[in-house]
């Protein structure tokens, strides 16, 4: 593995190269991406698996006549490129006609200096990346007489490049680094078990704090033992930053500019109407640099760029890549997101929330009767960002006259998003940047459905 | 791909600063698939995916690498990284022979995906659209996916073993949005077979789209879910997601070995209800996680893992079996040549009882029945699990009546498994499942027979 890095420049070359094998009356867009990665798995003080590895892929995008053709590789090699670019120009054909179908094109905005890649990353020798691995083993194991032990104790740190071109003039590429520790742990909680987790995440492993993923999951896992299942009922929601982000993420893609136009959104007619809490406003801004999501450039090879979403609880925008936006009649909001292997599609970088007063103790203070979840399950089943249906198996503490009473578990939560983003009562000032790239506070909702006993 | 003389100095290079075992696994992927989206094939996408991983272990330590590159030198490459990760050792030379033995594969692949032409998947696809947005007005949008892949892949190991597998996945999916007076609801369904393109000869597309119509229009009707523990009946086909969560991770033996399973150390216990026999089968001929050789080169078992309600065997990888002193049980899987094997199910299904279905329903007082359960997720330590129904009616007085609004179901793996009351004389698969890992995702498949639960938490907002 070069200690150099992967060059932005070489995958530049490759990209240009493709763009400009565009024939006449045929648009076609090449992303080209490539990176190293390095994954220590530690367990019971020995290296349980050390994986250091390099990989790099391709995607060619072809369009005339409306008709888009795909095809992708994982290899730079010349011949499987030219191979891509023949079955991509294959399949072309066979798609209908969408009078909405093109590459991104050039709109003149700057992207923003961001500094996102760490020589560190590349620089540091494994053998320390490995003695964080089974440091962090060892905190955890030796953090309290109640762990039994360690699930699994890792270290992971990415490298890497990509590069975009398109025959309508768009150059962009870019690298970035990244590095987190995980931990989970184990106690026992009578005849079963409890496990919980924590980590650390940033652009280079100085970045990481092995004390605080240590802690995290130290202090998760022993406030489970002992837990219950609750009595049915109404209760208010708190949620921590952590969950926040979680539930932030669902509702971003409900505004997503293709979910809109193809009317799977229960938000793509409610511009301008109030469908949360006066006290939610809500940006993606993937040019601040506290987000872990900033990037200069979003995946169609456009500046990012801040796009305001909810102000006081009025639907303010949604997100856009190039296609979305031109069904709308509007500009991209530089929100396209893909990897190699997949067209673009539209996701956010970096969701903020307005940060209102208070934190997460004042916050539980305020609550009668409510609980504080520490873990939601079944976001991928029983969310439906359609219906906008919200169901969840909850893991957390049961809150009673502002003082924590009893942990939960085996019990659910359930109301509807539109519901929930109405319902917010207090919105906190704790804003925590999550690994998604998403800064989360703590928020109280009220009138949620607890269902347990 | 890769000649065995090839293969035979590449083991040699991992293992020559030293180390207990290596292996090289490679495979060539090939993908087609084809999306129609908002009344309009959208796009056909193609995509090649080829490469080794190798592997050296050293004592209890594994170190791993891979490559794209498919030559020689490239394997070598990889070979000497993953052998300095594993570091280590006392520098032994050891030659390594191979003796090439395939398995027979499950399945029989008639026509290859690769042999069918583009138009084909357009003409399907465009049949779903239309047979879905024909059910009813109420239809708003559809999606259909088509697509099919094959996987050829070889392993090769410092053991000698030499062995190659070809496997076909072909799939169809179609959702539909119904939009009325309540907002929108969805329906999706789904089907996948390790077999060619001969799966669009058994089925009937306008059916089969229609159905995934159907059940967003009769949601537009449904009434919230109840909220609080109830009976539940399953009914026979995707409830066998339920045992893949509720109990199927947690006697995956490296999860068991690191003490994160309630099912350590209870072989030979009774665990389930006398009425449960469950069983992981790779060897299903067709079924989604069905194939002749897992991925490490261990032949697909027939593997009864709870009989009669008792705990009989765990699943395993080729580290955890070497470890143990047993035979593996066909049980080590990865997502690519880029990830590292663990242990992972194949087609896990409980066998059928002997009461008819109608009379599991009718005997049920008040209660909900799960015609469809959607994905899941377990906490195999504790045991808790859940997962969505996506289609769910109320029982009231033994019969079924009005449908419900999608929600979570949550309960306890070990205390399910007790709490299982009745078992039907039917039996299906359900449909083909991705089911995820460690950040690994692998084709697995799950079945059962209709079955009722004694009580579930309905994670629902009516009272």
């Amino acid at each position: 593995m070069s200690t150099a890095g992967t060059s932005v420049e070489a995958l530049q070359t490759i990209a240009d190269r493709v763009a400009g094998l565009a024939e006449p009356g045929e648009q076609v867009e090449a992303y080209v991406s490539a990176g190293t990665s390095t994954d220590v798995d530690a367990y019971e003080g020995e290296i349980e698996a050390l994986t250091q590895a390099g990989s790099a892929g391709i995607g060619v995008r072809v369009i005339k006549d409306g008709r888009t053709g795909f095809a992708w590789a994982t290899s730079l090699d010349d011949g499987i490129i030219a191979e891509t670019l023949a079955e991509a120009r294959d399949n072309r054909p066979y798609a209908e006609p969408d009078a909405w179908a093109g590459m991104a094109e050039p709109d003149g905005v700057e992207p923003v200096a961001l500094d996102v890649h760490r020589p560190e990353v590349l620089t540091m020798p494994v053998d320390d990346k490995v003695a964080m691995a089974i440091e962090l083993e060892r905190m955890v194991r030796d953090a309290d007489p109640r762990v039994r032990g360690v699930r699994s104790a890792s270290y992971h740190d990415a490298e890497g490049a990509f590069a975009l071109a398109t025959s309508s003039g768009i150059h962009a590429g870019g690298r970035t680094t990244a590095a987190y520790v995980s931990v989970s742990a184990l106690a026992d909680d009578g005849d079963a078990s409890v496990i919980a987790g924590g980590y650390s995440v940033g652009r280079a492993p100085s970045e990481l704090s092995l004390q605080e993923a240590a802690d995290d999951a130290v202090s998760r896992l022993l406030a489970k033992i002992g837990s219950t299942k609750p009595e049915s009922g109404e209760v208010t929601l708190v949620l921590e930053p952590r969950l926040t982000s979680t539930v932030l993420g669902i509702i971003s893609g409900m505004l997503g500019g293709e979910a809109v136009a193809k009317s799977r959104s229960p938000f793509a007619e409610r511009m301008g109407e109030q469908i949360g809490s006066s006290l939610l406003t809500i940006v993606d801004d993937p040019t601040n640099p506290d987000s872990p999501g900033a990037e200069p450039y979003d995946d169609e090879g456009l500046a990012t760029r801040r796009v305001p979403l909810l102000k006081a609880g009025v639907l303010e925008g949604f997100l856009h890549n190039s296609y979305s936006a031109r069904r709308a009649g509007t500009v991209s909001t530089a929100s396209a997101a893909r990897g190699f292997s997949t067209r673009p599609g539209i996701s956010a970088r970096a969701l903020t929330v307005e940060p209102g007063a208070g934190d997460l103790e004042s916050l539980v203070a305020k609550v009668d009767n409510g609980v504080l979840a520490s873990a939601l399950g079944g976001l991928h089943s029983g969310v439906n960002p359609v219906s906008g249906d919200f169901s969840v198996s909850v893991e957390g503490v049961r809150i009673r006259d502002g003082q924590r009473a009893e942990p939960i578990k085996e019990a659910t939560l359930a109301s509807t998003l539109q519901r929930l983003l109405l319902d917010i009562s207090h919105v906190g000032a704790d804003v925590e940047w999550q690994p998604g790239g998403t800064g989360g506070v703590t928020l109280l909702i009220p009138g949620v459905t607890l269902s347990g006993r | 791909m890769i000649e065995q003389p090839v293969l035979e100095r590449v083991l040699h290079t991992a293992l020559s600063t030293g180390g207990d075992f290596a292996e090289v696994f490679a495979e060539d992927r090939q993908n087609g698939n084809g999306v129609l989206d908002d009344g309009r094939v959208e796009q056909l996408t193609s995509g090649r995916d080829r490469g080794a991983g190798i592997r050296v272990v050293v004592g209890d330590t594994t170190g791993f690498a891979h490559t794209a590159d498919l030559s020689e030198e490239g394997l070598r490459t990889a070979a000497t990284a993953a052998s300095a990760a594993a570091r280590e050792g006392g520098g032994g030379v050891r030659e390594i022979a191979l003796t090439r033995s395939d398995v027979p594969s499950p399945n029989d692949v008639q026509i290859l995906p690769a042999d069918v032409a583009k138009g084909d998947q357009v003409e399907i696809l465009r049949r779903a659209d239309a047979a879905a947005r024909a059910a009813g007005g109420e239809i708003s949008q559809v999606t259909a996916s088509i697509g099919a892949g094959r996987k050829r892949m070889l392993v090769a190991n410092s053991d000698g073993l030499f062995t190659t597998d070809d496997q076909v996945r072909t799939f169809l999916s179609v959702s539909a949005v119904a939009t009325g007076d309540t907002g929108m609801q969805t329906g999706r369904k789904s089907i996948g077979h390790t077999i060619g393109w001969e799966l669009f000869d058994r089925i009937d597309i306008e059916d089969f789209a229609g159905e995934a119509a159907q059940q967003a229009i009769t949601k537009l009707r449904a009434r919230p879910a109840p909220s609080g523990e109830l009976p539940v009946v399953i009914g026979a086909g995707s409830g066998g997601v339920l045992f893949h969560e509720a109990c199927g991770h947690g006697l995956e033996k490296d999860l068991v070995d690191k003490g994160a399973s309630v099912y350590g150390g209870r072989v030979g216990e009774l665990v389930a209800s006398p009425l449960v026999t469950l069983v992981d089968d790779g060897t299903i001929a067709e079924e989604w996680g069905a194939f002749a050789v897992d991925d490490e080169g261990s032949p697909a078992r027939r593997n009864v893992l709870i009989e009669d309600g008792i705990l009989t065997e765990y699943m395993w990888d080729f580290l955890r079996s070497r470890k143990d002193g047993r035979p593996t049980s066909g049980n080590g899987r990865r997502q690519s040549y880029k990830h590292l094997p663990m242990v992972r199910m194949t087609n896990t299904f409980l066998e059928a009882g002997d009461t008819d279905p109608s009379a599991i329903i009718s005997g049920t007082d008040h209660g909900v029945y799960v015609a469809k359960l959607g994905g899941g997720q377990v906490n195999t330590a504790s045991g808790d699990f859940v997962f969505g129904m996506v289609e769910a009616y109320l029982i009231e007085n033994g019969e079924i009546t009005e449908p419900l609004r999608e929600g979570n179901l949550i309960g306890n793996g070990p205390q399910c498994l007790r709490d299982i009351e009745v078992i039907g004389n039917d039996f299906a698969f359900g449909g083909p499942g991705t089911c995820g890992k460690d950040g690994q995702g692998v084709p697995v498949g799950d079945g059962c027979p209709t079955l009722r639960v004694g009580q579930l938490t309905i994670g629902g907002t009516a009272a």
